[in-house]
This record gives structure tokens, sequence and C-alpha cells, in this order.
């Protein structure tokens, strides 16, 4: 299943980048693939910027705007004026 | 002994405790102390799980590795699934290091490895676990019932292990909660229901919008979740208004219903309401992502309230001069 096309705020900055794989290992979607012992996105349209790639890069070569996706969370917080935080029951 | 011991099987009041969640009935307090389990019985060279302190992961992780030994350490996520609660950081860095201190894990232990479900991955940084206590965090499989596969492969995922699916079960069991939540607008179409009906057309009117206003809600959050993949298009809210529009005007057909301001009202109202509802889906799936979610909703919102003020508008009209169905 595939979401909305070209959104993904993720990027990768291959200067830093060192190769370790771990980006490609904690992504659950594929997005990323390990060649020429740099990091590259391969599948962006499938990227839910959940920010495990960024968490989990040791060198902070992984950038992406991450939340969980949540309407309910971003309607609430849009009429509080609070942050983009998922504060509902859904999940 | 610092830990408590648990096994497999679920009690009776798991089960009527896991139906009260799904329904989203007093969720906030599903919840198990967070701490040191010992699975059947370990020994020093058994693997060490960690799981959310939300009752329904730790019990989907007792029942996968119910023949297993094994250590569970529970970190206190607020009640919280590893997926939410990894996003909103308290299935995390901090947290997973103050639980690896406080209950004198290593002790228990001859290695140093601890296996984590792959999406707690986006709020655990493994290389600062092992800075700071030594332990070797590995993402495991997506799925707790991979966990005997990804053991048996010493401790390694394949790709499929590794990738969120998201079947048809799966969606299903999130969608009462969907329903539960959508009941100020079931209110709300109730009222309009009954007003339309005393303001003229009686009982046929409030029947045929009454239908028609489940029918749209449970479009939106059931029927639309059901059938994701089968339906074309990207957008949620696109496919809650095409799969709104067709099943009110198979609605409207079968009904016989025939008055033209009517007609128009449904449309513009029912299937807003469908697209509205499986927009707020997206809180609930595992590959939108919040920079489509923010897109999608720009639009998608105006054109849901213009619709449905319309559709009203026309409702109205439609139960002020008299008209029959
Ligand atoms: S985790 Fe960072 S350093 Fe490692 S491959 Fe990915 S981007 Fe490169
Ligand atoms: S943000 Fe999540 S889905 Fe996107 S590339 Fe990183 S790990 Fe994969």
């Amino acid at each position: 299943m595939r979401y909305l096309k070209n959104v993904s705020t993720l990027t990768i900055d291959r200067k830093k980048c060192t190769g370790c794989g771990m980006c490609a290992v904690v992504c659950p979607h594929r997005v990323i693939k390990i060649a020429e012992r740099k990091a590259w996105i391969i599948e962006p349209d499938l990227c839910m910027e959940c920010g495990a790639c960024a968490v989990n890069c040791r060198e902070n070569a992984v950038s992406v705007k991450n939340g969980t996706g949540c309407a309910y969370g971003m309607i609430k917080a849009k009429l509080k004026g609070s942050s983009e935080e998922c504060e509902c029951d859904c999940c | 002994m610092r830990f408590k011991n648990t096994d497999g099987k679920p009690a009776f009041s798991d089960i009527l405790g896991k139906l009260r969640m799904r329904l989203g009935i007093k969720r906030s307090d599903y919840r198990v102390n967070p701490g040191l389990y010992a699975l059947n019985s370990p020994g020093a060279g058994s693997p060490v799980l960690v799981s959310a302190n939300y009752k329904l992961s730790f019990d989907v992780l007792r029942a996968a590795a119910s023949d297993l030994d094994a250590w569970i350490l529970v970190l206190d996520t607020k009640g919280i699934n590893v997926w939410c609660a990894a996003g909103k950081g308290t299935f995390g860095t901090e947290e997973l290091i103050k639980r690896v201190k406080k209950s004198g894990l290593s002790k228990y232990l001859s290695h140093k490895t601890l296996i984590l479900p792959q999406l707690g991955a986006s709020g655990v940084a493994a290389h600062k676990v092992k800075a700071k206590t030594g332990f070797t965090v590995k993402f495991g499989p997506v799925e707790a019932y991979d966990l005997r596969k990804y053991l048996e492969n010493g401790q390694k995922c394949d790709e499929a292990m590794r990738t969120i699916r998201f079947p048809l079960a799966e969606r299903l069991v999130l969608t009462p909660v969907e329903m539960v939540l959508s009941w100020p607008l079931l209110l709300g179409s109730l009222s309009l229901s009954v007003l339309c009906a005393l303001i003229s057309g009686g009982l046929p009117v409030f029947l045929s919008l009454l239908s028609l206003s489940v029918l749209a809600i449970l479009t939106g959050t059931l029927l639309v979740p059901a059938l994701l993949p089968y339906i074309p298009g990207s957008s949620f809210a696109w496919k809650g208004w095409i799969t709104g529009l067709i099943s009110s005007v198979i609605y409207l057909l079968l009904a016989g219903i025939s008055s033209a301001v009517f007609i128009a009202g449904a449309l513009f109202l029912f299937p807003a309401i469908s697209a509205f509802l499986a927009l707020n889906f997206t809180g609930s799936t595992t590959f939108t992502s919040p920079s489509g979610v923010k897109k999608e909703m720009l639009y998608a919102i105006p054109f849901c309230v213009i619709s449905a003020a319309a559709g009203l508008v026309f409702l109205f009209y439609f139960a002020f001069r008299g008209f029959s169905l």
C-alpha cells in the first residue's frame, strides 16, 4: 500500500554517512538501501516519517521531520494551537 | 527476587479486558507494572525481550513466546503500545537505560543483548543504550509471532519480518475504536433526522436520514479500512468520499427516493462524513506520513465542511418546503 507521493521530508547527508547500515536495518518500510558504503533512499514514497532511521544514525546523517501522522491529533493541535502531538486515545 | 513470574496463557479477565480495550472503554488504565518478568524459567543465557507496559502488547508477546524461557523487560510507556509510545518518546532511550539499571538485569545474565520490537526503533537509539549500559540493542521482528523464527534464526530478521504489513485482520481490529470515537457525528445526524422528520416528512424521512447516516459512518470507519488496498487512489479522504458516494447512491436507489432536493442534500452530506472519518483512520495506519496527512487535510477538511454544509442546506430546504421523498 502506498500513500501520497513526494511528501516525505527524509534526507540523508552522504558526506557524514559511514555506511554502517543501521538506518536500513531499523526502517520498517525498506526505504533505505546501502550501496557503495553509503545509504541511499530508494523508496521515498514508502517512508512514513517515523524517525527510526534518524534516531539510530550515530553520525547524525539522517534528517526527517517525524511524527505519527494522526489526523485527530493534528486537528486538535490546530484548534487548540498546541503542539502537534498525538494526544488522542486512538493509539 | 526482583522479578515476577509469568506464563503465556491469558486468563478470562484478560479476554474481557481485551474486548473493553478494543472498544475504547477506559483504555487508558490498561497497563502492566513496568519491570523485569521471568517467562517460564529463564536462565543466564535466555534472551531478554523488551516490551511496552500496554497490556495487549505484553499479552501478545507472552503468547508468542509462551513455550520459550525468556526474560521480559517491561518499560513504563504509560500504558501505550510500542509503536505509539516510540513516537511519543516514552518507549525511548532514557526509559530503557533507566529500566535496565533499575531491574538489575545484568545480574541474571551471561550475555549483553536486548531484543526490541522493530517498531520501537523510532524511540530508541541503539548506540546510546550501548554507550550507557553496555547492552547491545537488537531490533527484532515487527510482529511478535515471528519471534520464535527470529530466535531460531540466530537472532536475525529476514526482510519480511522487518517490514510492516497491514493485513485485513489488523485493520479491522482498529475499527471499533474509530466507530466509538465517531459518536458525536452519530449524535449530530440523529438530531438532523429528528429535526427534518418533525418539520415535515415524518417517519419515512427520519428512517432514510438515519440509515444514510449510519451507512456513512460504517463506510468511513469499517468499510474503508477493510477495503483500504482495493479502493483506488492514495488519499484517505478521497477513498472515504468515493466509497461513501457509492454506498449513498446504492441506498438512494434501493429506497427508491426520487426527490432531487433530498438526493442532492444526501450526496453533499454523507460522502463528506465518510471522507472525514476515513481521513482520521490515517492515525491508525503504519504507512501514512505526517507530511502526507497534513497535505491531505489542507484540502480535505475544508472540502468536507463545505460539502456537508451544502448538504444540510438542501436537506433543511427539503424539510421546510415539505417535499416528499
Ligand atoms: S545509519 Fe547513518 S551512517 Fe549509518 S548508513 Fe545510515 S545514514 Fe549512514
Ligand atoms: S522515517 Fe521511518 S519509514 Fe522513513 S526511512 Fe526512516 S525508518 Fe524508514
